[in-house]
């Protein structure tokens, strides 16, 4: 399994806001576990409050990385905020919202919301706000001088070019191996 | 703007930053022994306080930056050239304690509730 929990990039305001989407279906399995049926009930499938913060650092990370051509190892350093106010259940689509509020060398801080479309409804016609975050993002070449870490970007490395597109660039000699 | 309505507002940042409570944020409290800030922690205090007051933070003028220069630092020792700049470059510190034994891993030890407040004081001061 490829460790992406976004599907897509929908706006990318440089330097300012990425906003990403992601569908949550019954295919994935981890929904099956969240919560499987027990001696107290059928099973409720949720998409797990914990993912969709990932979904969120995702979608800041790559931005905050995009502002310096993802040539720094952009690395979640803090959550300081993460509200949570409904849940999200397959058949709905999820959306990331994410601002820079700061960035400078040492990293940057964002805000960021989480709202969800409901495509089961067929009046539903906008994005219903269920969760907010504050995400600090540290450039770990830049505050962590003394760490030994690999030479490659490892952030942003072959799972993120599939969703990255345009945003980011091939690197020189790279080529598809067919 | 008053010593303690600028103690309010950095301890609404420190309350923010740390989930610490209100009535632990004194101004001798050490932030990190104290009040258990990490290293990412300055981070988003610096962050906040930029905000809360209004005004920019340059990069190693509140908290020090990475020391690296063996003029300064030598086998984990601040150098007594790198306790002058230190001095010189953080004004709002008291580096009297840290001097004796100056660890570089404990500089950041040096932090007080009180450093940020005259730290803020200065800032404020300077732009008035």
């Amino acid at each position: 399994m490829r460790w992406l929990w976004i599907d897509a990039i929908l706006l990318h305001e440089p330097g300012a806001r990425l906003v990403a989407v992601k569908n949550v279906s019954l295919a994935e399995e981890h929904l099956h576990q969240h919560f499987a049926a027990g001696a107290d009930g059928p099973a409720q499938p949720l998409m797990p409050a914990s993912l969709m913060l990932e979904g969120m650092a995702q979608t800041a990370g790559i931005l905050v990385g995009s502002v310096r051509n993802f040539s720094e190892k952009v690395i979640l350093a803090k959550v300081t905020e993460a509200v949570f106010e409904q849940d999200v259940v397959p058949g709905q689509s999820i959306r990331y919202d994410a601002v820079i509020e700061r960035l400078d060398d040492m990293g940057a801080s964002t805000k960021g919301v989480i709202s969800r479309w409901d495509h089961r409804d067929a009046t539903c016609a906008t994005w219903t706000d269920i969760g907010r975050t504050e995400i600090i993002f540290s450039h770990v070449d830049q505050s962590r001088a003394g760490l030994e870490l690999p030479e490659h970007n490892f952030v942003f490395g072959e799972n993120f070019r599939a969703i990255l597109g345009g945003l980011l660039p091939r690197p020189a000699g790279h080529a598809p191996s067919h | 703007m008053t010593q303690e309505e600028i103690l309010g507002k950095v301890r609404t940042v420190l309350v923010d930053a740390l989930g610490v409570d209100e009535e632990d944020v004194k101004l001798e409290a050490r932030l990190t022994t104290d009040l258990h800030a990490e290293s990412i922690d300055f981070l988003d205090i610096v962050f906040r306080i930029e905000k809360a007051f209004g005004f920019k933070i340059g990069q190693g003028e509140l908290f020090p930056d990475n020391i690296n220069d063996p003029k300064y630092v030598q086998d984990g020792v601040v150098t007594q050239d790198g306790l002058a700049l230190l001095r010189e470059r953080m004004p709002h510190v008291d580096f009297s304690e840290f001097a004796k034994d100056p660890k570089l891993e404990k500089v950041s030890e040096v932090f007080t509730v009180s450093s940020l407040v005259s730290f803020v004081a200065a800032k404020l001061a300077k732009s008035a």
